[in-house]
């Protein structure tokens, strides 16, 4: 299959950026350095591209009796300008994916919601919403509009300073995960305050066909995925796909560290399970790990107590652009789960020294 | 982008480089650290252990990516670059002078299947 391309591809090719297959998507992987961009996100500000992102839109009157039925969270509970962070389960409680869904201003007085899953899941996505809406009789519109749509996400400490500068409204006024529609360079946007950076940060949604326009009003560091990793490891933030993935790494939220997203109180596929597993206990859980031997934690490296024995493996990790150390993440058996605990990293085939770390693993600006 | 080859040197495909002299000191390439990115990490042979032209002898890893390193030639291990275990970012820095990973006593003369410079260049060109 051919990959898919960002409206900025050739805007990133002009300014050299070395680029990599991710979710079926060519993407920019390093502008500059991973080091560079990173710390522009730490310190000051950058800007991503993560036009890869889906979006998904949900309206009509059952739009939100579907969409709480598809995601643990509860998303009558959100008004308009509000948005939440939630999980896509299936029926055995394992995440599909996981997401953010945008409560919209009403649309010709229908209830409107926008969700964005990862790279490469939005068909699955949108078809599992339009499956389930005529399992269940439902009346609400499900269009998949990934392709219509850019996404910039400026990230950082000074971002609000930077949104100030070049929007026409002001979005600097919103709170974590609220938004609003505001226009940039004379674009009509959505702007979000989220991210995946641990910094604070917005997330800007633009017509495809103005990407180059608002791209280029925030004249800041350009960061690839490379950093957008390290950044979200840093900061505890699970990769679907990979943390989790339903044939990989089937995990819940609860073994996932994201129990927070599960509202019980509502009815959704998966439900069931996750009450089962919420009154039961978890085997595993979702952990960070340093290392304290020299060496740089990797996805499916495993983990092992002190007498060996194998408690768990890694899911992600790198070596911490911040704060120069190895930092992995993955899971381990419940009684392993304490900060501060040893355990030990198998580094092709020799066992190197670590301990779990409370998450995130560096306190942020977000 | 160019990348520096010097003309004095022998290189291996996996882009490796290294001296003729007894004993052959061995690196990376300019163009194989700036693949790799920032380099954060890497593991050699200790002194005195043996290497085996055309098999691993180590690992050079950055931030994103985790490389073997292949031996140009076979011999004993007679130095390592110790210094690169605190500031692995010479690799990046100075790939043919400060960068430099280990010596090897040549225990027989096979620098003649190895790349010239001008190889290696139409290689990575």
């Amino acid at each position: 299959m051919a990959s898919r391309h960002t409206p900025l591809a050739e805007t990133h090719a002009a300014a050299g950026a070395s680029t990599t297959a991710f979710g079926g998507w060519e993407m920019p992987v390093e502008f500059d350095s991973i080091r560079t961009e990173h710390a522009a996100v730490r310190e000051s500000v950058g800007r991503f591209d993560v036009s890869h992102m889906g979006e998904i839109e949900v309206v009509g009157p059952d739009a939100t009796a579907l969409t709480d039925r598809l995601t643990t969270n509860d998303v009558a509970a959100l008004a308009a300008g509000e948005a939440q962070y939630t999980c896509i389960t299936r029926p055995d409680g394992v995440i599909l994916d996981d997401t953010v869904v945008y409560r919209l201003p009403d649309r010709n007085g229908e209830v409107a919601y926008l969700f964005v899953p990862n790279a490469g899941h939005d068909a699955q996505v949108a078809d599992w919403w339009t499956d389930h809406r005529e399992e269940w009789g439902l009346d609400a519109s499900v269009d998949n509009v990934t392709d219509q749509w850019a996404m910039i996400a400026v990230q950082g400490p000074d971002s609000p300073d930077r949104l100030a500068a070049v929007a026409a409204d002001s979005p600097t006024d919103l709170a974590r995960f609220e938004h609003t529609s505001g226009a940039i360079d004379g674009v009509g946007c959505r702007i979000a305050r989220t991210g995946y950076t641990g910094e604070d940060g917005f997330e800007i949604i633009c017509p495809a066909d103005a990407a180059e326009a608002v791209w280029s009003a925030f004249d800041c560091q350009p960061c690839g995925l490379g950093a957008r990793d390290t950044l979200r490891i840093e900061a505890g933030l699970l990769l679907s796909g990979q943390d989790f993935d339903p044939d990989a790494e089937p995990r819940t939220p609860y073994e996932a560290g994201v129990g927070f997203t599960v509202d019980l109180e509502t009815e959704f596929v998966g439900r069931d399970a996750l009450a089962d597993q919420q009154a039961t206990g978890v085997d595993c859980q979702f952990v960070g790990v340093t290392m304290l031997d020299r060496g740089v934690p990797r996805e499916g490296y495993d983990l092992v107590d002190e007498a060996g024995e194998s408690i768990g493996h890694l899911t992600s990790g790198t070596m911490s652009p911040t704060l120069d150390e190895g930092i992995g993440l993955g899971y381990v058996e419940t009684d392993h789960t304490d900060p501060g605990t040893p355990v030990g990293i198998v580094v092709r085939g020799t066992e190197k020294r670590a301990e779990i770390t409370a998450l995130p693993f560096r306190s942020t600006s977000a | 982008m160019s990348f520096d080859v010097p003309d004095e040197l022998t290189y291996l495909e996996s882009h490796e480089w290294t001296t003729t002299d007894d004993p052959a000191r061995i690196g990376i390439t300019d163009f194989a650290q700036d693949e790799l990115g920032d380099v954060v990490f890497v593991d050699l042979p200790a002194v005195g252990e043996d290497v085996a032209a055309g098999s691993a002898f180590g690992v050079v890893e950055s931030i994103k990516a985790v490389s073997d390193l292949y031996a140009p030639v076979s011999g004993e291990v007679t130095a390592v670059n110790e210094a690169l275990f605190d500031r692995p970012e010479l690799v990046n820095d100075d790939p043919f002078g400060e960068g430099w990973m280990l010596e090897v006593a040549p225990s027989d003369d096979g620098f003649d299947e190895l790349l010239s410079a001008e190889a290696y260049r139409e290689q990575i060109a």
